[in-house]
């Protein structure tokens, strides 16, 4: 045990610490929206946009959010016509193309969580809602999507810290957040235990405050 | 379509060999998953305090931490260890392990922290008059479980570890990074030398996701086989 080199990679893998959270809640506040959006299409009755909700999931569910980073990181800028447009500022930055991949990716897990909300919502309040003559704009966003985000906490939870662990992977198209340091660490001193243990600590220290983060609201939404 | 072609303009062959690779990783990797589960399971059960401390800190560390460092500590530090311990028995020449072997570990050990808590759950979730009736009728605990906990909990438990399964096959692209050739790592190797990554990364994806569907038909049958009578 090298207690030195614990001591000072900690402080240069609690600034990297600061990336993941900054990939982490990016991706989860345009993942959310993608989920949300993609949940309402899913429960459309028409059959295209059913269909293609349905698509969307299916292929960023059934990927690895590795090939997905890939695709959008390397992939995307080998189209000549895509760099010309105003689009390739964002996506020439690893930074950017790491979030969309992780937006799209939690997005697809969110659809599919709000869905089930959505779906096990107990048609009674839809008709307590209708039968006190609200319009049902009104019932969809002042009732069922909050029952729905109620309902979808736990499983929500999870996704979140998923999605923590999947920030890692940003390391891969040369981010430094903490998997990058410590792998930079690791390759420069050969002490892998010393700084898995640092590095591991942090993340299990961020997974731990959002697992008591998602307890404290399903407490305080319960019903 | 050429650069998919097999032999030697193409990278079809390369590719399909590298799935094979993939599909092998992925069930060594589950089955130690299932060996880890085996032995942490009953940990997890158990009455006593200090073996469920191990097993909660086993299934709460790996669930916590990223899988790519869990890799990169099996990568960095798999053969210093191995090294390690045969300096105990005087041995000290270098020792390179295979990545094959630690990267099915690193993943194993992943995957037997998220099958440890489908077994636990489903075990929990059989009716608590089964295993009554069963101490009633004085049978033998390994007997017990076998024949009739066993059947009903793999019932529970198949849904869930498919998802296990779903994991664990997507986790393997991660062991790219350690230099196997499996999917992730042919499709790099082939970008980077026609340049064409648009491509081959979307070939990537096709191929995981050709084996998602396949592996979801496969388990969907197997349900059904343990849920007859339900």
């Amino acid at each position: 045990m090298d207690i030195s080199l614990m001591a000072t990679s900690l402080p240069k893998l609690l600034s990297a610490a600061v990336v993941t959270l900054k990939l982490l809640s990016l991706a989860l506040f345009f993942g959310l929206i993608i989920g949300l959006v993609f949940a309402i299409l899913r429960i459309n009755k028409n059959p295209i946009i059913n269909k293609f909700a349905y698509g969307y999931s299916y292929v960023f569910r059934g990927t690895p959010l590795l090939v997905q980073i890939f695709i959008i990181y390397f992939g995307l800028g080998q189209i000549e016509y895509f760099r010309t447009t105003f689009l390739w500022v964002i996506f020439k930055e690893p930074y950017w193309c790491a979030i969309i991949a992780f937006a799209l990716n939690t997005g697809a897990y969110t659809s599919e969580i709000l869905r089930s909300a959505f779906e096990t919502i107990k048609p009674g309040i839809i008709e307590a809602g209708k039968s006190l003559g609200i319009s049902n704009n009104i019932i969809f966003y002042k009732i069922q999507i909050p029952v729905a985000i109620r309902q979808s906490l736990p499983a929500y939870g999870n996704e979140i810290i998923l999605m923590m662990k999947g920030t890692s992977l940003a390391s891969t198209v040369t981010l430094m957040d903490i998997t990058g340091v410590a792998k930079y660490i690791i390759s420069t001193t050969f002490k892998p235990i010393e700084v898995f243990i640092v590095a591991g600590g942090i993340y299990l220290f961020m997974t731990f405050l959002i697992h008591n983060l998602i307890k404290y609201l399903e407490r305080k939404y319960s019903f | 379509m050429e650069l998919l072609s097999f032999g030697n303009t193409g990278w079809g062959d390369e590719l399909f060999i590298a799935t094979l690779m993939t599909i092998a990783v992925s069930i060594t990797a589950i089955l130690i998953g299932f060996f880890f589960a085996l032995i942490f399971t009953p940990l997890k059960l158990s009455n006593n305090k200090f073996l469920n401390f191990i097993a909660n800190s086993y299934t709460t560390v790996i669930r916590g931490v990223p899988e790519l460092l869990v890799i990169y500590l099996f990568f960095f530090g798999g053969s210093g260890a191995i090294m390690y311990v045969a300096s105990i028995f005087g041995y000290y020449e270098y020792i390179e392990i295979n990545a094959f072997i630690t990267g099915s570990l690193a993943i194993g050990i992943i995957s037997g922290a998220y099958s440890t808590e489908v077994f636990r759950g489903a075990i929990q979730s059989v009716d608590r008059g089964q295993f009554e009736a069963c101490k009633a009728l004085g049978f033998k605990k390994h007997i017990y479980f076998l024949k009739v906990i066993m059947p009903q909990m793999l019932r529970l438990a198949i849904p869930n570890l498919s998802n296990v399964w779903q994991i664990t096959l997507k986790d393997t692209s991660l062991i790219s990074v350690t230099g196997l050739v499996e999917i992730m790592r042919q499709s790099y190797v082939a970008a980077g030398s026609t340049r064409d990554p648009l491509f081959f990364y979307s070939v990537a994806a096709l191929i995981y996701l050709m084996l998602t569907f396949l592996s979801m038909k496969l388990i969907n049958r197997l349900e059904l086989n343990y849920s007859r009578g339900f």
